[in-house]
Formats: structure tokens, sequence, C-alpha cells
């Protein structure tokens, strides 16, 4: 009876050791969660996760893959973070000069009241398309590390360029948005 | 007596449901900002100072004031936020695991260290009962003449 015991209890150890152990196989083979921002870092390009969220602005929801085909700038933003409001106003007049040229300007807006969210895209007259992400789950997947923070994804869905921080100047969107229109 | 026992009892859930209930109908903006977490800062609103954790008091307090139950408070900030702003998992479908699973850990330890101590217990007794030496002849006639002086 002792020795069954003692079995199974070192069964049940090996048990938990050689779950662990699988569980740290399948993290390393996983990789990190930002992938999307270690791609860019090593100098390469990665694919744009996708994602369908309800529109802040209107009606019904807004997949990206829908976007295939076009240059997007994909703004990732708050009402509560301070430098959002900074660079908003540089957004909507970088999203009038670019509009006509096959680019698309798609703000996310991430943990917030979507009560404080609309009332920021009136403040700011904001008029390109806006989705709400409360829960924030494209956060990980894009590799957020603040907001703002914006992403320059190609014609063919991949992220080719990304500015962490806010955009302090036009030229700044304007490099990311050409490098996306030059991959494509 | 068993009437008694009866009025005891009902007295004694009454004393622990009223401030449950007090507590669910008419909640204070403390007790929420414990129980909810900030979405940026994964502490609770309480402890936080960022901008979203003061936005999120302040709706707290404006839910209070128009009435909200503690529930309904939650379940709008939850709407918005996700369940990751609830301090404690709710127990209820999936989430249950967060609860039961410490328990059952608390519970299989238990078992298995007293398996143990017992089964170590009972292998040790006799083993060490058979292997004590015998007193040697001489000794044990010298340790009883010692001993029968002290009678």
């Amino acid at each position: 009876m002792t020795s069954r015991v003692r079995l199974g209890g070192q069964i049940l150890a090996v048990g938990v050791v050689a779950a662990l152990l699988g569980l740290l196989v399948w993290k390393v083979a996983k990789g990190d969660d930002n992938s999307v921002t270690s791609s860019l870092a090593e100098g390469r390009t990665a694919a744009a996760p996708d994602f369908t969220l309800a529109k802040l602005d209107g009606d019904g929801e807004l997949a990206l893959e829908s976007l295939r085909g076009k240059a997007v700038v994909l703004n990732f933003w708050a009402s509560w973070c301070g430098p959002c409001k900074d660079e908003t106003p540089l957004l909507q007049r970088s999203w009038k000069r670019w509009q006509d040229r096959g680019v698309v300007f798609v703000g996310v807006d991430v943990k917030d009241f979507r009560g404080d969210a609309r009332s920021f895209l009136r403040r700011f007259g904001v008029t390109y398309p806006n989705v709400y992400d409360g829960k924030g789950s494209t956060v990980g997947r894009y590799g957020v590390t603040g907001f703002p923070e914006t992403y320059f994804i190609d014609a063919r869905g991949r992220v080719v360029y990304r500015i962490a921080g806010p955009v302090d100047e036009a030229s700044e969107l304007d490099e990311g948005i050409e490098r996306a229109l030059a991959a494509a | 007596m068993f009437l008694k026992h009866k009025v005891v009892l009902a007295l004694a859930a009454l004393a622990l449901a009223s401030p449950a209930f007090a507590s669910e109908q008419h909640p204070t903006a403390a007790e929420l900002e414990s129980e909810l977490v900030c979405p940026i800062c994964d502490s609770t609103l309480d402890t936080s100072n960022a901008e979203i954790a003061r936005r999120m008091k302040a709706f707290i307090r404006v839910r209070i004031a128009a009435g909200d139950t503690k529930s309904e408070i939650k379940g709008k900030l939850v709407d918005q936020f996700g369940q990751g702003v609830l301090a404690v998992p709710p127990r209820q479908g999936f989430d249950w695991l967060a609860w039961l699973l410490p328990l059952a850990g608390i519970g299989v330890a238990t078992v298995a260290v007293g398996s143990l101590a017992w089964g170590w217990s009972r292998s040790r007794s006799p083993a060490e009962t058979a292997e004590e030496p015998a007193l040697d002849p001489d000794v044990e006639r010298r340790l009883d003449r010692e001993l029968d002086r002290f009678e």
C-alpha cells in the first residue's frame, strides 16, 4: 500500500514537471506576442494581425481585412491619453491630404469609455474611421507598448513601419505612408 | 425547543445576509474601487492614480448617485473593458476554475503529505523495533543487580 502511494506520488510529480516543461516549450515555440514590433525591430515586415471591431463613429463593424489593397495608417489611441490629444489634429490633417491617394486612416480606441471616445472624436473633428477595442484585444497582438502608437500597413496587409509615441510632424506620417505605398 | 433553534438560525442568517444585501443595493465607492482593476496598470482602482482609473472612479460615483446596484455598476464596466476589470473572477462558468483549482491544490497537497507521513511512520516503526540489539547477558545481569540495590 505504502509503495503504491509512493509510486503514485512519484508519477504525479513527474506529470507536473512534464506539464510545466510542455508549457515552457509551447511558450518558446509560440514566440513573443509582440511579433509585429519585434519583426520591425529586426528590420522585417510582419503580417498585420486581423481584427473586426465595432465602429465608434457609426453603425456596424470594420474588419481590417476589408482594407486589403490599400495602404492603412493604424493609430492606437485613448481619450484619457494626453499625447493623443496633441497628435490627433495632425492625423486628421494628414488623412485629408492622403485620402484620395488610396490611403486609409483607422483609429483604434483602446481601454476607454465609448462615450469619452465619441466626445474626443467630435471635439477634434475626426472624420476617418475609428473602432472601439475596450478590452484591448489588439494591443498584445500588435505589441503596442503605449499610447499613442501608429502602424503603417501596405496593400498586402504587411506592417512595414511603426511610430511609438506621438507623431509630432506630418513628415513622420508621410514617411510611413510612403513606405507602405512603396512596399505594395 | 426546536422552534427556538429555527428562530436563532434564521436570525443568524439574516445577520449575515443583511450587510451583503446592503452592499449590493447601496455600494460605496471605496468598496467598488477595491474590487475593480485599472485596465492599463493592473492594480485596483483605489491604489491607482492613472488617468483612466480616475475616470473610472468618477463613473462609479455617478452611477452610485444614480442608484445603480453594485452588480449593475460592475456589469457596465465589464461591458466597456471586459472581465479583466474585476479584481476577483466571477463565480460562474469557466471562471469557477479560478476558485476551485486552489482548493483542489490544497486538498491534493494535504492528502499527499498525509499519505507520505502515514507511510513513513508505518515503514519506520517496525523496522526500528526489529533492529534494536538485544542486551548482552552479562550486561543485563549487572543491570538487574544495580536495579535491585535501589529497591
